[in-house]
């Protein structure tokens, strides 16, 4: 945590950013209220100079200037007077608080603002004796017999206020930044430090720990969210991992067997066959093998690929009455072969947005599945395929009568590669089931597996928001 | 190769095609398989090459692997297309299985095979494709031998006996005459029959076939739907 990172963070130019453009109106605003007060300050000033020189002139009117000088006198004397002056024509000061002007200065009739030195009384002896100029703004005007006149105001008032306000502006501003240089670093910092820790973890994760997640700290924060969605993909892509994992195991043991049994034929054919026929015979076996073979590994990578949700966009409106038809029409005669009742019905209709190829796929297999196992004990065997538009969704279900499958291997029933024991003589790959359960998903419906009493219920339920309306 | 899939008895018309692979062994090995089942096959090691060669117009078939270096499978069968060249177009891939089979046709191919498959398989699909060029589609009446079909009054009649057929049973036989002299697949009539693009698990087809093979053979005395061990169908007289 070195204070150049923190520099760095977005966090940090975003707040430097914001203070800066603060702190710009902040001046500005302080400014433009400052000097409006300054100009309603020096008005009201104004206001009161032209009081007191109409005052003064009645004064004068009816006292003459022993009047107007005493008058001046005794307003002089009061504490924060004015400053007034009484002046001949020649500049010589005859009365009044002001004890020094600038020559010429009086030759200017009307509004002048500049410094003065005047008597301040009542103020203290340190305010009385300094004879430093205070600004001040001051009217001048002409006696009716000639002499000069001065009215002014000590302008100390608005300039004291200006002061104060620049002083609390200035001090405004600099905690505005070292409030914002806090926030930024403790807020900077923190954010360094999350990013730190998903940092590690992505680290550590990349680093063969894939089971390892992002740290969430249960805030909500936009951390937690983006640590929350990079966790979801973690689990996805560990998911898919597995998977590859899990057929990557199941072709190599599952496999091996059919593969043995090739070879085994070959070998065989090879060493015993003594005429062309059998040895033949023998290569037909193999052929006949490996067509097997070509058939679950393409059943495999097409449920990998459906697991995988990828590969498969091309959707449009199925309707699931036709194709529950379409395949009860396909294995009739195999049905019939086999001994096997196939009906069909009672099929509602229901279209869903899917893919025909795959539910067709998937019918097939079931239905196949079903024809296989359906029967024994002496029973009529029997196979029925219905479709029922049901609240959830349309469910398609095919049901037959033979020996079912227990509660507890149901789940296992729908895994890849795994033939539950009563069925190892019975011929197949062992991937119908999980096929069919891939598909549904894929559909985002789901392969249901009950129990007929006796027999197995395969209900394929779609979801509601796949059905076209 | 012949004998594996016990094809002596087929009189196939001599093929050109073109093999357009860059898996070298894969391409030598089909160019060997089709050579031997009485075609002439060339092969092409990448797109670009292929597309050289496809654009001359002188083969009947190409076979085109998707994914290969130079120039992809899809773009040279595109590019053949834009240039006008109609020679039927058999995909290979290893990609997926319903998706990748639409954006194959799509781009101008005319049947798509997913690897691993058999040769036998790919070899019926390649035949019928070479037919296709010479299409039988104008022609209402298929005879084969003494089996006669009437794709107009959907009747068909053996040595003069009406023969009665379910709708499925006609769209069958009405395939394997439509392909007569030809090995069809199981997969090639579950996909042109029923319309359905995967690999039929069971024997559920060749029930099919057997049913109607009894009402094409039953009381005639000559065989006419032949079963080709290891590969499929072939209808043909005598």
């Amino acid at each position: 945590m070195r204070l150049p990172a923190i520099l760095n963070t977005t966090a940090a130019r975003l707040s430097a950013l914001f203070i800066l453009l603060f702190m710009v109106c902040a001046i500005a605003l302080v400014t433009y209220m400052t000097s409006l007060s300054v100009r309603m300050l020096t008005g009201q000033t104004r206001e009161s100079i032209d009081q007191e020189i109409a005052q003064l002139s009645q004064v004068y009117e009816v006292a003459g200037l022993p009047g107007i000088v005493r008058s001046i006198d005794r307003r002089a004397r009061q504490p924060g007077a004015n400053l007034f002056l009484i002046a001949d024509p020649a500049g010589r000061i005859l009365a009044g608080n002001v004890q020094s002007l600038a020559p010429g200065i009086l030759d200017n009739k009307g509004w002048t603002e500049r410094p003065f030195t005047y008597v301040r009384y009542g103020e203290g002896a340190a305010a009385r004796d300094s004879d430093d100029p205070h600004k001040a703004i001051a009217r001048i005007f002409e006696l009716p017999n000639g002499l000069l006149a001065m009215v002014g105001k000590d302008l100390g008032e608005p300039e004291r206020l200006r002061v104060v306000v620049r002083k609390a502006l200035i001090l405004a501003l600099g905690m505005m930044a070292f409030g914002g240089f806090l926030i930024w670093f403790f807020v900077g910092r923190r954010a360094l430090k999350r990013i730190d820790a998903v940092s590690a973890a992505s680290r550590r994760i990349m680093g063969g720990d894939l089971g390892g997640r992002l740290p969430v700290s249960g805030s909500g924060d936009e951390f937690d969210r983006l640590s929350i969605n990079l966790n979801a993909m973690l689990a996805r892509i560990a998911e898919l991992n597995d998977g590859l994992k899990q057929v990557a195991d199941n072709i190599a043991h599952d496999l091996k067997t059919p593969l043995t049994r090739l070879r085994n034929r070959a070998e065989v054919a090879l060493a015993s066959s003594s005429n062309e026929a059998e040895l033949r015979a023998g290569l037909e076996q193999a052929v006949a093998e490996s067509d097997h073979l070509i058939r679950t590994f393409n059943a495999i990578l097409m449920i990998s690929r459906l697991e995988a949700g990828n590969g498969v966009t091309e959707r449009g409106p199925v309707d699931l009455a036709t194709v529950a038809r379409d395949v009860c029409e396909l294995y009739e005669p195999l049905a019939e072969e086999a001994g096997v009742t196939l009906a069909c019905g009672p099929l509602a209709d229901a279209q869903v947005a899917g893919n025909r190829e795959l539910i067709g796929q998937m019918v097939s297999n079931v239905v196949d599945n079903a024809i296989k196992y359906a029967g024994g004990d002496g029973k009529d065997a029997r196979v029925t395929v219905s479709l029922a538009s049901r609240p959830e969704g349309p469910v398609l279900s095919v049901i037959d009568n033979g020996p079912g499958i227990s509660p507890d291997d149901r789940e296992r029933a729908t895994e890849r590669f795994v033939r539950l024991e009563e069925s190892r003589s019975q011929p197949g790959s062992g991937l119908g089931l999980a096929l069919a359960k891939a598909v549904m998903k894929f559909h985002g419906g789901r392969l249901d597996l009950g129990d007929a009493g006796p027999g197995l219920a395969v209900s394929m339920i779609f979801s509601r928001g796949e059905e076209k309306p | 190769m012949q004998s594996q899939i016990g094809r002596e008895s087929v009189k196939t018309d001599t093929m050109k095609i073109l093999v357009i692979e860059d898996d070298r062994e894969a391409a030598d090995y089909l160019a060997k398989a089709f050579e031997e089942s009485g075609h002439v096959a060339h092969v092409a090691g990448d797109g670009e090459t292929g597309f050289a060669l496809g654009e001359t117009g002188s083969y009947d078939i190409l076979v085109v692997d998707r994914m290969l270096p130079r120039r992809d499978g899809l773009s040279v069968i595109a590019g053949l297309r834009a240039r006008g060249i109609e020679t039927p177009v058999l995909i290979l891939s290893a990609l997926g299985e319903v998706d990748d089979r639409v954006t194959g046709l799509r781009a101008g191919g005319d049947d798509y095979l997913t690897k691993p498959y058999a040769f036998s398989e790919l070899l019926a699909r390649v035949e019928v494709l070479n037919r296709r060029s010479g299409a039988k589609d104008s022609e209402t009446v298929y005879r084969v031998g003494d089996l006669e079909l009437d794709r107009l009054s959907h009747s068909v009649r053996r040595a003069g006996q009406d023969i009665t057929l379910q709708p499925r049973e006609f769209r069958l036989l009405e395939y394997l005459m439509r392909h007569a002299g030809q090995v069809v697949t199981r997969t090639m009539l579950l996909e042109n029959v029923w319309d359905y693009h995967f690999d039929p698990q069971t024997n559920v087809i060749d029930v099919h076939v057997s049913r109607l093979r009894s009402k094409i053979e039953k009381g005639f005395e000559t065989p006419i739907l032949h079963t080709v061990r290891g590969a499929g169908y072939m209808l043909k007289a005598g």
